[in-house]
């Protein structure tokens, strides 16, 4: 792998951009792996990334059914934050977070990671009293959190109009190290990290069944022919109980639309990403200048990547009160993607009933912020059989009632 | 838009005026049940990728609960019956065999 740095922009400045190499290759399917991944979305690409640089694991092929990150990880709004109320997620999130700091170094390519600060408003009674005591959960945890006065959160967003009739702003829990990234980036510089490890990403390859012996995995059935593996790692968001359900057991999820859009581009108005729970809303500034947008989750099950109309609606009126430059603003675009949903609103990072079989599911409305983690943890699940940071992240914690119940702080979908 | 017949109303309600409550026919488990009948009963879902068995409540309108049978890969919807019953009509199952032969869902087909 040529490396990107601003030498070789020069370099390649001076010979008509010649010089550049396929950023990962079109590989087509061996017999066997050691470790198959499905699904190349950031979740997939990460835990094959770190099984290559934490293990030394490197006979892997990641296997997609489209292309790579067109799937949740390219439809997503990017929000990164890490102040979730339960020990557990704090450390998983929390650890994505720190990795996404050192990512683009890491991986020799740019993920546009932004820590601009996310604001998460209270504008209840009840929302006050639920940030600070997630403030106080975040200070224990060693995640940085703090609770911002009405004044300064008019300070750090001026578009906002903070004495709306309806929902006033009464505070807010401000996270000043979360931020946003580049989505394609992320899933595109995991790809040509895992590629140049010497890793197969098979894209158009659709895994279509799962053959087992004795209790044990021993492979998949593709559309591209039957590929033999010793680990199986299913990474596959809202088709988790699909694919579950070909290898002979049931996940406790449902997958739903979630829908996001943005408006045509601005000047430069917000530099920070704001979250508004309790009206279901939240925006935020690309670097094109769009407004990001997004809200809650369609209400019913659903795997066609649309949602209903209303929903857009909603999330809009929502915002009007508090951003009233909203109102005048024309939107471009607007997208859906099947999400993954768990009954405690908390990921799944798993052993299975089927011996050699691991699943990372459930992320749900917010997984992007936990990529890198995820995979770190992922990938050492897959490896070792444990990890401190999945451990509590079992299938199984539902029969036992261990639940990790985030609903209240995951709030809106983001 | 997803529009619904109201079984109660027997009219077409859109989504708005309406709830969606969920896999339908979950089988309960009470008092002295063991943890993984709870689990199933709780929390495991079909979540099928293709037809589907869901409750929705015309909370807008009578107020009431309905089941509809559903594609949730084409969003097609085959019908809607009555909450009081165990498993899906024979009228119902009929209207999906025409559209989707060989057909199954849980323990129904
Ligand atoms: C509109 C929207 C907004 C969101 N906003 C945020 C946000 O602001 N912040 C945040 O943290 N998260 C957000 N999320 C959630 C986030 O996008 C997801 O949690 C995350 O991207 C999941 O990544 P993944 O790798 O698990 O799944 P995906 O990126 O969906 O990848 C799974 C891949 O598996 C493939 N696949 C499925 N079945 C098969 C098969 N049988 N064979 C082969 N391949 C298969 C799919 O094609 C897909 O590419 C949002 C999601 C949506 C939809
Ligand atoms: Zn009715």
């Amino acid at each position: 792998m040529k490396r990107y740095s601003a030498f070789a922009i020069a370099r390649e400045a001076f010979r008509q951009h010649s010089g550049w190499t396929r950023a990962w290759g079109q590989a087509e399917p061996k017999p066997r792996y050691d470790v198959i991944i499905v699904g190349a979305g950031g979740h997939g690409l990460a835990t094959a990334y770190y099984l290559g640089k934490n293990f030394g694991i490197t006979n892997v092929a990641v296997l997609e059914k489209g292309w790579l990150g067109g799937g949740n990880t390219g439809r997503n709004t990017t929000i990164i934050r890490s102040n979730y109320l339960q020990d557990p997620s704090a450390a998983i999130y929390e650890k994505a977070r720190s990795l996404y700091e050192g990512l683009s170094q890491d991986l020799n390519y740019n993920v546009m990671f932004s820590p601009r600060g996310v604001m998460m408003l209270a504008q209840t009674q009840h929302e006050i009293r639920g940030y600070q005591r997630t403030v106080h959960a975040n200070n224990l945890q060693g995640v940085t959190t703090e609770w911002i006065s009405p004044a300064r959160v008019k300070e750090l967003c001026p578009i906002m109009n903070i004495d709306g009739p309806r929902y006033p702003v009464l505070g807010a829990l401000w996270q000043a190290r979360g931020g946003t990234a580049r989505h394609d980036a992320v899933a595109w510089g995991y790809a040509r990290a895992c590629a140049d490890m010497g890793m197969d990403i098979i894209q158009q390859c659709e895994v279509t069944g799962v053959t087992t012996e004795a209790g044990k995995v021993t492979g998949v059935n593709t559309t591209r022919g039957d590929i033999k593996c010793g680990k199986l790692g299913m990474v596959v968001a809202g088709h988790a109980s699909v694919l579950a359900q070909k290898a002979g057991f049931q996940l406790p999820i449902e997958s739903v639309a979630l829908q996001a859009l943005v408006s045509e581009p601005i000047k430069p108005c917000m530099d920070v990403v704001v979250m508004a729970n309790t009206v279901h809303g939240y925006m935020s500034q690309s670097d094109k200048g769009e407004m990001v947008i997004g809200g809650g989750t369609d209400g019913y099950n659903n795997y066609t990547q649309r949602g209903s109309f209303h929903h857009i609606e909603e999330t809009v009126r929502a915002l009007v009160e508090t951003f009233p430059i909203v109102g005048r603003l024309k939107m471009l675009r607007q997208w859906g993607g099947i999400v993954d949903v768990t009954g405690d609103r908390s990921p799944i990072l798993s052993k299975t009933p089927v011996e050699g079989i691991f699943v990372n599911c459930g992320w749900g409305t917010g997984g992007f912020k936990a990529i890198p983690g995820s995979g770190w943890a992922m990938a050492e699940l897959m490896a070792k059989g444990a990890s401190p940071l999945t451990e509590e992240f079992s299938m199984n914690r539902f029969r036992h009632g261990k639940f990790i119940d985030e609903s209240v702080a995951a709030g809106v979908a983001h | 838009m997803l529009i619904l017949h109201c079984p109660h109303c027997d009219r077409m309600v859109d989504e708005t005026d309406l709830h969606a409550g969920g896999e339908a026919h979950v089988k309960r488990f009470g008092p002295g049940s063991e943890a993984e009948e709870f689990e199933n009963y709780l929390f495991m879902r079909e979540n099928p990728k293709g037809v589907h068995f869901e409750r929705w409540r015309h909370v807008y309108g009578c107020g009431k609960w309905f089941l509809a049978a559903r594609n949730t890969a084409t969003l097609e919807v085959y019908g809607t019956y009555s909450a009081q019953t165990t498993e899906p009509p024979q009228a119902i199952r009929d209207a999906i065999s025409a559209k989707q032969p060989g057909w199954s869902w849980g323990t129904f087909q």
